[in-house]
């Protein structure tokens, strides 16, 4: 169809371990992934399928990449799935690289496309399949497994040690103690109303938003914990590699600290997969139809703050504002009308997406992408270029994001596209506009 | 020839059909089960809101946005299963084995409908053609499974007008038509009895897990 061959990524993650590969192995491995873990789904949504593309015009790649049919979603099924059932398995090693640089670096698994599948055919579900396969033969972008390992060692994304997590949130506290007097991050507190969760990137990189949920806690004068052991990170990298049985234990490890702890719920940080991970793909691999205790995202907890009039807003954030809509807490939580009151309980001109809701472009590095690391970057944002449009036409100067992995992803599109937009999570936007009484200043 | 299309095969293609579209299900179920996380989460509330704004036409916003496709295929759909069942032909005949009767379409409502259906398969093979995206995931077994459908509608249409040998076109009708009733529970086809399936778990999944819309 002579359709231009794709740049060739070098990935070590993909490149050494496919010159150990043979198709009997790739077989055996493809035939196990295939008879033992899929059934009902699987089958039926790969023979229901009517090759109809109406799909295509879901995938923020397809439509960035000028409409390339290698890049709709049942294309990409066509790539890896179609190819393999074939071949019964028995492809070549090579053909396993391109179905992780498929899986793994060029899809979202955003499930925008399962809206537009007249049938409903979940292919997010199809291409994590894919990936899971690619995993079990030890075939994962290099960045992405070593957040992986990471977590099989550690229990956390970013290889923290547990003095370095300790001695961080004593910084963090003293910093929120430095604003609000009763600033404080209390550690393995048993019975706390709140059980407060971050991915670990928040201590590693980003900790002064730890040092700003101290200060929030303390205004709103809320119960909270934090524990000083494993489980503290919510984020699962493993969950979009492929290693279900590292992302089970990860999960179980969130869910058993809170439990420990004897929390009344889990409040998450401002992260979109960490949350997917915790409340759906994590307990569906565990077993549990729901999660243990409640659980909910940062976005529905500021909104409980604010609504209930425990935090106060002194005044509106004056700068115009758009808002990027993580797919696993809008599509997956369908936390959208939540995430525009408090916004518009917060700023003063706030200009609304399109597309928006369940229907808004997702970020581009969600799904465990990003994490593919620098090798994948160029394309990542090339992939994303409906995502720089949208943006624009806001007229927006700043981007309120609450998802590490939109953060990131609407960062570097923000920067490739030069739009001159600045990228907040929403904890900042309430730092600048949340009222401390005078007695709690310090 | 004309005596075993128009008595054995109808027979043949009516047991392969149903036989096989109970054996599909029952496959399907039994295979649900397999697949853990499908009956927790089934829900017939979320199935049924996702089944609604799926089978009206313009409901979601895809069907909006392509809004070409979705006239082309309410129109194809509805008629390709309401058309043979209320043909007069088809009806005289199976009165005459069987007995009851009901009610049919005009002739010419008759024929404006496979004119339309056969239009539709034409509309549905120019877009696999010019279309990259879909082009590109096109197999084989699309063009052939699109013939299927089109055949018992073209060949129909072709024995109501009296063209060539009106025999030899009926049997052709006939078993093209047992063809399709026979191919339905084997081929993508299936999707007959599969989408309100898929649809009614993703529905589910989005509605009570993940509440959200799936529209």
């Amino acid at each position: 169809m002579g359709l231009a061959a794709l740049p060739i990524v070098n990935d070590p993650g993909l490149d050494i371990p496919i010159q150990e590969l043979t198709p009997e192995r790739i077989a055996e491995v493809f035939n196990r992934v295939v008879d033992q873990e899929t059934a009902a789904r699987f089958k039926v949504y790969l023979n229901t399928c009517v090759h109809c593309g109406l799909c295509s015009d879901a995938c923020h790649w397809f439509l960035s990449n000028d409409r390339d049919p290698r890049f709709s979603p049942v294309g990409k099924v066509k790539q890896t799935l179609w190819e393999l059932i074939k071949k019964r398995g028995r492809v070549q090693p090579a053909f396993i690289k391109e179905c992780s640089r498929i899986a793994h670096t060029e899809c979202n698994v955003c499930r925008r496309c399962s809206m537009y599948c007249p049938f409903g055919i979940d292919i997010a579900y199809l291409l994590l399949t894919v990936r899971r396969i690619c995993s079990e033969l030890g075939v994962v972008p290099q960045f992405l497994q070593d957040t992986v390992n990471s977590h099989a060692v550690t229990l956390n994304q970013m290889w923290v040690k547990q003095d370095e997590w300790i001695d961080t949130l004593q910084w963090q506290e003293e910093d929120a103690r430095a604003e609000v007097k009763t600033g404080r991050i209390p550690l393995d507190k048993e019975g706390a109303d709140v059980f407060y969760s971050v991915i670990a990137p928040e201590p590693k990189i980003l900790a002064q938003l730890i040092g700003n949920i101290a200060q929030i806690m303390a205004v709103a004068k809320v119960d909270w914990t934090m524990p000083s052991f494993d489980g503290w990170d919510n984020s699962n990298m493993a969950m979009y590699s492929g290693d279900f049985e590292i992302m089970g234990r990860v999960e179980r490890a969130h869910h058993d600290a809170a439990l420990r702890l004897k929390s009344r719920r889990i409040v998450m940080g401002e992260c979109g997969h960490a949350f997917r991970g915790a409340v759906y793909d994590g307990p569906k691999w565990l077993g549990w139809r729901e999660p243990p205790i409640p659980l909910i995202h940062a976005v529905e907890f500021y909104h409980e703050l604010i609504f209930s009039g425990r935090l106060k807003i002194s005044h509106k954030f004056e700068t115009p504002v758009t808002v990027q809509e993580p797919c696993n807490i809008i599509r997956g939580r369908g936390l959208g009308p939540k995430l525009r009151e408090i916004i518009q309980a917060t700023c003063a001109d706030f200009r609304e997406p399109e597309p928006a809701f369940e229907h808004n472009y997702c970020c581009g590095a969600g799904g465990g992408t990003i994490n593919c690391g620098p090798p994948w970057k160029t394309s990542r944002v090339k992939g994303n270029s409906v995502k720089a449009e949208q943006l624009a036409a806001t007229g927006a100067h700043v981007i309120i994001t609450p998802c590490h992995n939109c953060h990131s992803g609407i960062e570097d599109i923000v920067g490739a596209y030069k739009l001159g937009m600045h990228v907040k999570f929403f904890s900042e936007i309430l730092m600048e506009v949340m009222e401390i009484p005078e007695e709690l200043k310090a | 020839m004309y005596n075993f299309v128009s008595g054995p095969l109808v027979w043949i293609a009516f047991i392969i059909f149903f036989a096989g579209m109970i054996y599909q299900f029952l496959r399907m179920l039994k295979s649900a089960q397999k697949d853990k996380v499908i009956y927790p989460y089934m829900s017939l509330k979320y199935s049924l809101r996702s089944l609604f704004h799926w089978i009206i036409p313009f409901a979601s916003k895809n069907m909006r946005a392509r809004y070409e496709v979705t006239i082309v295929t309410f129109i194809f759909h509805l008629s390709l299963i309401l058309l043979p069942i209320f043909l007069a032909a088809h009806v005289v005949m199976f009165t005459f084995s069987w007995g009851p009767t009901w009610s049919v379409v005009s002739e010419s409502t008759a024929t404006f409908l496979t004119v339309l259906v056969i239009l539709a398969c034409l509309f549905f093979l120019i877009r696999r053609l010019m279309l990259p995206e879909i082009r590109f995931v096109t197999e084989p077994s699309d063009y052939l499974l699109l013939l299927i459908a089109a055949a018992p509608f073209l060949s129909g249409f072709i024995a109501n007008r009296q063209w060539f040998d009106y025999e030899t076109v009926l049997i052709i009708h006939m078993i093209s038509g047992a063809i399709m009733l026979m191919a339905i529970p084997f081929t993508r086809l299936s999707h007959m009895l599969f989408f309100p399936f898929t649809r009614a778990y993703m529905g589910s999944e989005f509605g009570a897990v993940r509440r959200a819309k799936d529209w």
